[in-house]
């Protein structure tokens, strides 16, 4: 296997990673946007809608693929859930005290996962379709690499519809650009809220679930890393803007990746490497890659 | 004016029973529970640290886990004897600088707030003058990567092996003399003018600047003075159990004192320190909902992760349901100033 | 003492304020007024520093002699010149007792540092005091001194008014900047208002600038006044002037 094949393998497993980090960071700027909320506990619904899926597969008669699609919904009503008991309460208090609730929402998710789903690890059980290694040219890669971005660009394709196209999904951008003005024009902040939610925990869940099948170990702690750097992600890419999240999450993934394969003595870091790329970027363009620095109104 | 005179003595007869409770702890009670009362000396101070900053000045910092590693590894390599670095670090020897390194508890304390100050300017430096959120995730991103890179420098830490035999210093004098200095440091603070402009940026940056306070200044300050005194925690911490490693130090450690400062009351001194005794009792009375126990006839079995859905589920009501906190009057209390 | 040159103010699309000249002498007071969303906020938002304009400068002369160039100084830089400001849509410290409101504004002016802060000493709590004194004395200026300990968020919204000049005062300006001052005000506190002003303006030797929609208030009391509609100015002048000027005539029953 020469060298030309060993790289396209890790960028293939790059492209991969980095969709994931994309969906989950879409959540992430989608809240952010509309309420300027770091929603701490999207990553524990990452991992929500990976078990929500895992016990429908064992547990019912529902078929694999339309538990892929019944597992994330599942999951964007507990987001939407979420934010109706966690922080609708709170959007006027200060931020500080809903940026507690959100902390105290995802230590909640993440302990009754191991209440309710145990701390030792689950095997997801990937149906072989999506997993079994093909070798193109030589390189042999797992299909569910290919399957990810494949399936990320159809989601980003759908979402780009909704939110220029659909009625919902212009209310959802005019709200966040400027909450107050749309407030004021008659929009129904709160259902557009709930969708936001729902969407973007549906995202995550599918994104979850990809990442079941592609790193099959399932613990209640599995969303915290994720989470922490699609928000990352987020912020890289300019928060509050949805291609600047799928921008970062690929750059992350990649960089992420490459890093451990290009210089493998650092691969007790990976974790840190993220929050690097964050505070380099806050450094040089705190408005992020793609986001512009708004002026708030005094 | 009378008020600060009756806060003032209350404080002083806080101290006073404080003292006496300590000597006939120290008399008659057993270890287990002394190191209960240690931990809460020590939460005092971690949850007056994170008042500081969350509540008095408004900042979102999650960052405490990190510091506290870096005092813990602080104290511990200072203190250490130099036979036992030797017994320690057997997989790979530690840094020569280290090796032969030696000092008493009270320089080793201070270098180790003194460096997790450091660290902390050195974090917020570049984040603080951005949007406030993002200390938020700057800070838990920091206590990520300290554990990572303590899990990873083998000759200066010890890696995922950790450290032991760690000299006991701390004993309920350190830890509740610290907790009075913090608590003291704290109040005198939030009192004068400097504690003041904390609290002007945390009701109204924008207004705040307006009127002339360096609003990065400021929450440098504030934000050195936390990470100061977390990391003198960690000191005291690791002195206590005698044995350290990177994973005590997760995010699960930020959340406790977080749950403290909510219990007690964002911007409250005394509601504080009530809190994080309460709390620190009510980890180890909740150990039950975790832990098997063994009542000789029965055995209870305990569910892992129970105890912290219960804390989470607390955290979540107070902020839902009673933002001050759970232990104060609603009502102001009059200021206090300079001989008036 | 202070010159605008040129200033325009784009947030996006919308162009707040274009090629806007102004100037405002030591001693005097200055009016600007023009319709809502005329632009005028803008201007006192990046005479202080909040905004970053995107064109034009902006000169401040606290004393004969001394030239600072305002444009991208920060907000507390500019007010430790001396130039301090209320704000249209009040911002107060809201859970801050109404004195601490004011003790704050004193905050820019300290000397001492943090540490003799905390260990009290000596050279501190002369200036705590002094500072005290002077917070108490704007206090019965504003007459709440009745009220030094309520929350500033309890006040009535003219009692907040008032904080909020005072809480300005406290910072020793020399260049008042008054964002609607008489907004929500009556008749009768609106001409109290109007004697407040020209009394503090003597005893502290200031320089106003003043937004103000109330027409009574703007012509009683400025020596000179600017018109903004559209973020264009269209007239300026002494009162008599421009009350007479059509296009201000125009511009305010064209918006009605
Ligand atoms: N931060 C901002 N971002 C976007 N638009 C702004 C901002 N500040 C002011 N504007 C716009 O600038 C125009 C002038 O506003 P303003 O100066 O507040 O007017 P005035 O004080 O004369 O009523 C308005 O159209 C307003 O919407
Ligand atoms: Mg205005």
């Amino acid at each position: 296997m020469g060298n030309l094949s060993l790289f396209l393998q890790h960028l293939t497993n790059g492209i991969s990673l980095g969709s994931l980090y994309a969906l989950i960071a879409i959540g992430y700027t989608m809240v952010y946007g509309i309420l300027r909320l770091i929603n701490f506990a999207h990553g524990d619904i990452f991992m929500l809608g990976v078990y929500l899926t895992y016990f429908g597969i064992l547990y019912t008669a529902i078929p694999w693929w339309l538990m892929f699609i019944i597992g994330p919904a599942l999951t964007g009503v507990v987001g939407l859930l979420l934010e109706r008991v966690a922080y609708k309460p709170l959007r006027d208090s200060p931020r500080i005290t809903i940026l507690i609730s959100a902390i105290g929402a995802s230590f909640l998710l993440q302990n009754l996962g191991i209440v309710l789903f145990g701390g030792r690890p689950r095997a997801f059980p990937v149906p072989h379709i999506l997993n079994h290694v093909v070798k193109v040219r030589g390189v042999s890669i797992n299909v569910i690499t290919f399957i990810i971005p494949v399936v990320t660009i159809l989601l980003l394709i759908g979402l780009n519809y909704f939110i220029t196209k659909t009625k919902t999904g212009m209310a959802m951008r005019a709200l966040s650009r400027d909450y107050e003005t749309a407030s004021l024009m008659g929009i129904d902040i709160n259902r557009i809220i709930s969708v936001t939610f729902f969407m973007g925990s549906f995202l995550a869940a599918v994104g979850g679930i990809m990442w079941g099948a592609r790193y099959p170990q399932l613990m209640p702690l599995m969303g915290v890393m994720p989470g922490l750097k699609s928000f990352i992600a987020a912020v890289v890419g300019g928060i509050g803007n949805i291609a600047g999240a799928v921008a970062g999450g690929f750059l992350l993934g990649l960089g992420e990746i490459m890093l451990v394969a290009l210089l493998p003595r650092l691969t007790g870091y990976r974790d840190a490497f993220a929050f690097v790329v964050l505070i380099i970027i806050l450094l040089f363009k705190p408005a992020g890659l793609m986001g512009s620095t708004q002026t708030e109104k005094v | 004016m009378r008020d600060k005179r009756r806060t003032d003595l209350i404080a002083l007869a806080a101290l006073v029973c404080t003292v006496v409770v300590l000597l006939l702890a120290n008399r008659y009670l057993d270890d287990y529970k002394i190191r209960i009362i240690n931990l809460s000396g020590i939460y005092v101070t971690l949850g007056l640290s994170m008042n500081l900053i969350n509540g008095f000045t408004g900042l979102f910092s999650l960052g405490h886990a990190g510091f506290m590693a870096v005092g813990a590894y602080t104290v511990a390599l200072l203190t250490m004897p130099i036979p036992m670095k030797e017994m320690n670090f057997f997989f790979q020897p530690i840094v020569p600088w280290l090796a032969n390194v030696e000092v008493g508890f009270l320089p080793a304390l201070l270098a180790a707030g003194l460096i997790s100050a450091f660290l902390g300017v050195l974090i917020g430096a570049p984040v603080l003058r951005l949007r406030d959120d993002y200390l938020a995730i700057a800070t838990l991103g920091f206590a990520e990567i300290i554990r990572v890179v303590f899990t990873n420098t083998q000759s200066l830490t010890n890696g995922a092996l950790g450290l032991k035999g760690i000299p006991n210093y701390t004993n309920t004098w350190w830890s509740w003399g610290v907790a009075f200095f913090t608590i003291w440091f704290v109040s005198f603070l939030i009192r004068g003018s400097y504690g003041k402009a904390f609290m002007a940026i945390r009701e109204d940056e924008v207004a705040a600047e307006a009127m002339g306070i360096n609003l990065f200044k400021h929450k440098v300050l504030s934000f050195a003075f936390a990470s100061f005194f977390a990391g003198i925690a960690g000191g005291l911490l690791a002195s206590l159990l005698g044995t350290i490693d990177p994973n005590m130090f997760r995010i699960t450690l930020t959340f406790n004192i977080l749950l403290i400062v909510v219990l007690g009351g964002l911007g409250r001194i005394a509601g504080t320190v009530v809190a994080a005794v309460i709390v620190t009792v009510m980890m180890e009375a909740l150990r039950f909902l975790d832990e098997s126990i063994n009542l000789g006839f029965i055995q209870l079995k305990g569910i892992p992760g129970m105890r912290m859905v219960v804390f989470s589920i607390i955290l979540i009501l107070v902020v839902l349901l009673r933002k001050e906190g759970l232990f104060t009057r609603l009502k102001g209390r009059e200021s206090s100033y300079a001989e008036n | 003492m202070l010159k605008i040159e040129n200033l325009t103010m784009k947030f996006g699309g919308v162009v707040a304020c274009s090629s806007f000249n102004a100037e405002v002498k030591r001693g005097q007071i200055v009016g600007l007024i023009g319709p809502n969303g005329a632009g005028k906020t803008t201007v006192f938002n990046v005479i202080t520093g909040v905004y970053k304009p995107t064109e034009g400068q902006i000169t401040f002369s606290p004393r004969e002699g001394e030239q600072h160039r305002l444009v991208g100084l920060k907000p507390d830089r500019i007010a430790q010149l001396g130039i301090c400001r209320t704000f249209q849509n009040i911002r107060l410290f809201g859970q801050l007792s109404v004195l601490d409101n004011i003790f704050i504004g004193n905050h820019l002016r300290l000397r001492s540092n943090v540490f003799s802060s905390v260990l009290r000493l000596p050279g501190y709590t002369a200036e705590e005091r002094e500072i005290y004194e002077k917070s108490m004395y704007l206090l019965e200026k504003i007459g709440l001194q009745d009220f030094r300990n309520e929350k500033a968020s309890s006040l009535p919204y003219g009692m907040q008014r008032r904080l909020e000049m005072a809480r300005a005062l406290a910072t020793n300006p020399k260049l008042l900047l008054l964002d609607e001052p008489a907004a929500g005000m009556n008749p009768q506190e609106t001409n109290e208002l109007i004697g407040f002003i020209q009394e503090i303006k003597e005893e502290f030797d200031l320089t106003i600038f003043l937004i103000e929609h109330h027409m009574e208030v703007i012509m009683e009391i400025s020596e000179k006044i600017y018109v903004l509609d559209h973020g264009v100015l269209i007239a300026e002048g002494s009162p008599g002037e421009v009350q007479r000027n059509e296009k201000v005539i125009e511009a305010y029953l064209g918006v009605g």
